[in-house]
């Protein structure tokens, strides 16, 4: 065999602390190598020209390039060798930056290092075999999960390009965050008046199944052909029948239910329609509080209902969903604020999050927009707000910055200040963060023009006095305690994952951060890509996210889909799992640990029962190589010769280092 | 024999792709320095990983092995690293019968977001096979580590 090695210096980033020029060198003396270089910058056109020149003139078979991570690059150089003519998997990366330039200082040592981690990928190289992709067919449907802002932008965008769309989403209405909201920054439009028109086409989009008050059961199958178990949970409502008239609302006895969408500042019935904008606009019983269900006898909302919708046998249904692609927008959740003991968040009524101070500011809200303290709905004259409330807070596990709140804040500021003119806001920060597009100007016209003292410090303790709260803080500019008398105090709690965010990405396949934030391919090139393919992330679900950067990533998924959807047939990876039936015992141990049951038995016409793999199926894990007692059966690309060959070049390397 | 004395000892890796080797790539990217005795052999799932191939390690001359995979119910392959975790603790204790201590095998979780974790691990576990030493090869030593 005759295999190339090229070994880049990455400008300074493996040069610096790497001899990239002597790794070549020590290169040309490994089993097989013909021909090894070095070069500044290997992914360069120049630098990828030279490979497949070097490929042609020393007619080379295999390829190693030693440079950066196979997770950055792997694909880029398969492509380079493939236009030069050789089979694509003839191909290793030894990773010589992250792994080693990077994290050592010490250059004698990184270089070491080098040479054998190249060593070992030209062992591996020389192992490899010629796989060829087979091709299957795609199923032209896209599944949306959530349907916030962000996941509607994915569906609208999807189903504008020709798709068919499955949006699924939680809670009974579609709308997400956004349309509990109020007023939006930096422009103080009404968040209901631009989100309602989006709502409404998506509900009446023919491309759109919406599956509201659903629940993501189950996910199986691969990119092109997911199956998609949907949990539809009861409502208790026919909602074929329901017109929306609310009658049923008016009549419900039940008037303390949880009110999920005003956060818990108001109550609601047990039947009830969230808002006044939901789409769909169908009521929905909530059995927790309603008496049919709690007492055993109420029935009022089914004697009230003119069309007879009303149906308490009603079950959980499941349906099942055939779709090819997947784009998750699930958005975030805040952090319980009873965790801020301090701030007395959940012991004192006039102590709230913003989300509530969201609802009460809100038109459509429990109070027609009037802002009320919650313990004696009088209105406040002096309101503090607290950012950073859990957030970017190590000793609460959440050192990351929310990303929204300074901005909320400011325009919570400007909207009391138009809603009661004569009152007193004072905002306690530690930085404010106002990145964006007309972010700043806009915190400078809530202090300049509409007044609120900002004071830059953290808040030691809140805590009563009369019919006050007394927010104790500190101003580190001024170097003195602080002591504000509130009437009201509003947290910018922590953005938190949505709940049941790590179940869902268990379903998923995908991965997720500490915070249980869903981790995208690459963080800067690849960021609404994640590492299963098919799968796609847009919104909050990766991160916390404002509005235009849910939108924007939205649109960015649903054209990821349409580029993937743009093909009518897909590539199979070959690097998946293959039976050599001549050492096959039959004993089927391989198909019982396949987490995809991707393997089945198959007689041959001697009367022998072995394993086979279905092709599409297999993921690639190799979990069936590691449990076969023969070795009958191996994954491709990382067969047992081949790993062995890398463990061995290394121990070579090792043998021969401390002997010499 | 610390690798501040500038002696490096043998240490072997098996990452899995999805994780562990993106938590490595990212500690690179981080620039978060770390001993570098460590060479990592990428698989795709911490469930590839045969105890054979760590045996395999051992016996051609590493002083220490660590496996590395995605937390558990974290796992791309949705329960690959189940599977690691059973095969690999019945090796860990099979070990000493051969004369390797249990302390030159380690397997741990770190996801693609912990570089600080990987640099911990890294760190830690190349110093434990610091202090171990190199493992006197089979035939060499007097098959007592075991007893450790």
């Amino acid at each position: 065999m005759r295999i190339g090695v090229f070994v880049c210096h990455c400008g300074t980033n493996i040069g610096g602390t790497v001899d990239s020029h002597q790794v070549a060198e020590e290169a040309k003396q490994f089993p097989h190598v013909a021909y090894s270089t070095d070069y500044l910058y290997t992914c360069s056109e120049p630098g990828q020209q030279e490979i497949q020149q070097a490929i042609k003139e020393h007619n080379l078979d295999g390829v190693v390039v030693a440079a950066c991570s196979p997770i950055m690059h792997e694909n880029t150089f398969r492509r380079t060798i493939e236009r030069a003519g050789l089979n694509r998997y003839m191909f290793e990366m030894a990773n010589i930056r992250e792994h080693c330039s990077w994290i050592g200082e010490d250059k004698e040592a990184n270089t070491r290092k080098a040479i054998e981690l190249v060593r070992m990928a030209v062992a591996k190289v020389a192992n490899n075999v010629h796989l060829h992709p087979s091709y299957f067919d795609v199923n032209k449907r896209v599944l949306v999960i959530g349907a916030g802002v962000a996941g509607m932008q994915a569906a609208l965008d999807c189903a504008e390009g020709g798709l068919d769309v499955v949006l699924v989403e939680k809670k009974s209405s579609i709308g997400g965050r956004m349309a509990q909201l109020d007023k939006t920054f930096p422009t103080v439009d009404c968040s209901i008046c631009i989100l309602g028109p989006k709502m409404v086409d998506v509900g009446q989009h023919d491309k759109i199944k919406l599956y509201t008050y659903s629940e993501i059961e189950d996910i199986s199958g691969y990119v092109g052909n997911y199956t998609v178990k949907i949990r539809r949970k009861a409502t208790y409502v026919d909602w074929a029948k329901c017109t929306g008239c609310g009658l049923c609302m008016e009549k419900c006895p039940s008037k303390k239910a949880f009110d999920y969408h005003n956060e818990g500042v108001a109550y609601t019935t047990a039947i009830n329609i969230p808002f006044p904008q939901a789409i769909p606009k169908k009521a929905r019983i909530d059995p927790k509080y309603c008496r049919q269900f709690t007492k055993g006898k109420c029935g009022v909302c089914a004697k009230v209902c003119p069309v007879g919708a009303i149906n308490y046998e009603m079950e959980d249904e499941i349906i099942t969903e055939e779709v090819g692609a997947i784009i998750v927008a699930t958005g975030y959740g805040l952090m319980n604020i009873e965790e801020l003991g301090e701030y007395g968040a959940g012991r004192y009524p006039d102590v709230i999050t913003g989300i509530q101070y969201e609802r009460l500011l809100n038109a459509s809200g429990p109070t027609q927009g009037h802002i009320v303290r919650p313990s004696d709905g009088e209105e406040p004259k002096r309101i503090v707000f607290i950012s950073c409330a859990g957030s970017r807070d190590l000793s609460l596990g959440r050192p990351y910055c929310s990303n929204f709140c300074c901005m909320y804040i400011a325009k919570q500021a400007i909207l009391t200040r138009d809603h009661i003119p004569n009152s007193d806001v004072y905002v306690f920060y530690i930085d404010i963060r106002a990145p964006g597009k007309g972010y700043e100007e806009f915190v400078r016209r809530a202090q300049e023009e509409y007044g609120a003292q900002y004071i830059r410090g953290r808040v030691s303790r809140v805590y009563p006095r009369g019919r006050h709260m007394i927010v104790k803080g500190v101003d580190t500019l001024l170097g003195t305690q602080v002591e504000v008398d509130a009437d009201l105090v509003v947290l910018a709690t922590a953005a938190t994952c949505a709940p049941g965010a790590e179940e869902l990405a268990e379903k998923l396949r995908i991965s997720y951060d500490g915070y249980g934030f869903y981790i995208e391919s690459h963080p800067k090139l690849r960021p609404v890509e994640t590492n299963t393919s098919g799968i796609f992330l847009a919104g909050a679900c990766q991160g916390p996210k404002d509005i235009p950067a849910s939108v924007g990533q939205g649109s960015a998924a649903a054209s990821k889909v349409l580029a993937l959807f743009s093909k009518d047939k897909l590539e199979s990876d070959p690097q998946i799992a293959q039976v050599d039936e001549s050492r096959c015992i039959g004993c089927l141990k391989c198909a019982e640990t396949c987490p995809f049951g991707a393997i089945e038995e198959r007689e041959l016409r001697d009367g022998r029962i072995v394993a086979r793999v279905i092709e599409t199926v297999c993921q690639g894990c190799g979990l069936c190589t590691a449990t076969c007692p023969p070795g009958a059966i191996q994954l491709q690309q990382f067969t047992d010769n081949q790993i062995i060959a890398e463990v061995e070049a290394l121990c070579q390397a090792w043998k021969e280092r401390s002997s010499g | 024999m610390s690798g501040v004395e500038g002696k490096e000892l043998r240490v072997v890796g098996f990452l899995c792709n999805w994780c562990s080797y993106g938590g490595a790539d990212t500690a690179g990217v981080s620039r978060f320095k770390q001993p570098t005795d460590l060479r990592i052999i990428r698989v795709p799932c911490s469930g590839r990983v045969d105890p054979l191939l760590v045996v395999k390690a051992f016996m051609s001359g590493a002083d220490g092995v660590l496996v590395s995979g995605c937390h558990p119910r974290d796992c791309h392959y949705a329960e690959g690293n189940f599977y690691a975790r059973r095969r690999l603790e019945v090796l860990k204790r099979f070990l000493p019968f051969m004369g390797v201590e249990p302390g030159r095998f380690e397997y741990t979780w770190v996801s693609a977001s912990e570089g600080a974790r990987w640099q911990k691990v890294v760190t830690n576990f190349t110093e434990q096979i610091h202090n171990l030493g190199p493992l006197h090869h089979f035939g060499e030593g007097d098959g007592s580590g075991g007893d450790r």
